[in-house]
């Protein structure tokens, strides 16, 4: 199976950029921007779903203005042999949507895990990193959480022209 | 001041993070498995899109599956060069968002290009624009991620 999109794949996220038209009967909308079938558009956008070139079909909610003003970035130094099975724990944990191995950068950075905890506040984000901290125990030498205070910058992803922009709520 | 959202609402940002149906009449299904009308549910969508309470209603394309490269990346800026590195940084059209976080390192970004090339171009024209040791931090695994946020 492949995993890479063609031009008629790509005219479809083109147009689904966006997201999705909210009329009864979407995919007749997308395929009148592409000059496709109807038909064409459901089966590459399964397709696509089936392949991961598609995460997830959705809506992506504010977290800030729904009231989850703490966002902590919380991250661990987990020792190597461990962190695949330790990641996989935290990563089933409901509250964490994000959970990735990413490379220390020694002396200054030591943390290989990284968890994400949306929280109303920040006593509700440290309740849960605690939980996290339980299930990392012993194994853990050191942590820490960011905590984000300001929105710099938000724009979606530039992957290439021909797919001018993936928004926001994209996996990277 | 948060939004406030009704039952019905919420509900409906609970279901709808992911799995919307990729069948016919699609807003009729998930409507149905909410107890409500094909209608009121594009109604509520519309709305919740307009308040702010969702950014986006759609697909989640995977970046890296299209072909792209991305990165998180991070840097420890002095305080009293904040804004302007932020302003040095932010200029990239490659930094797809950045953050202010409680950290020595507290400008947390993600870079996506197009090429891993081109995200090293960038991260070293950072660092020599601004004298910063750029944190390099792409994803080596990624750890089961649903879609969970409950409102």
């Amino acid at each position: 199976m492949s995993l890479k999109v063609d031009d008629r794949d790509r005219a479809i996220i083109a147009a689904t950029q966006a997201g999705l038209p909210l009329v009864p009967d979407p995919w007749a909308e997308i395929a009148r921007q592409t000059g496709m079938s109807r038909q064409e558009v459901l089966d590459r956008l399964r397709s696509m779903s089936e392949r991961g070139v598609i995460r997830r079909v959705g809506l992506v909610p504010n977290h800030y203005k729904l009231g989850w003003m703490a966002n902590g970035m919380s991250v661990w130094d987990i020792p190597d042999d461990m962190v695949d099975e330790l990641g996989r724990k935290v990563g089933d944990l409901p509250f964490v949507t994000h959970c990735y191995l990413r490379p220390r950068s020694l002396p200054e950075w030591p943390y290989n895990l990284f968890a994400m905890v949306h929280g109303r506040t920040r006593a509700e984000v440290e309740g849960k990193v605690g939980r996290i901290a339980m299930i990392l125990s012993p194994h853990f030498r050191a942590f820490d959480v960011l905590y984000s205070t300001r929105i710099l910058k938000k724009a979606g992803l530039r992957i290439s022209p021909d797919v001018a922009r993936i928004p926001h709520g994209s996996k990277v | 001041m948060p939004l406030k959202l009704d039952e019905t609402d919420r509900a409906i940002v609970n279901a709808l993070q992911g799995g919307f149906p990729l069948v016919d009449r699609p807003y009729a299904a998930a409507a149905a498995e909410l107890g409500l009308s094909e209608e009121e549910l594009i109604e509520r969508l519309k709305r919740l899109l307009e308040i702010g309470a969702a950014t986006r209603f759609g697909p989640m394309y995977n970046a890296e599956r299209l072909g792209g490269a991305v990165m998180l990346a991070a840097l420890a800026v002095p305080p009293e060069r904040f804004d302007e590195v932020a302003e040095i940084v932010n200029a990239y059209p490659e930094v797809a968002h950045n953050y202010k976080r409680t950290h020595r390192y507290n400008m947390w970004f993600v870079l996506a290009a197009e090429t891993k090339e081109r995200i090293e171009e960038v991260a070293r024209e950072i660092e020599k624009r601004t004298g910063l040791d750029v944190l390099r931090a792409p994803k080596l695994r990624e750890f089961y991620i649903g879609f969970k946020v409950p409102v």
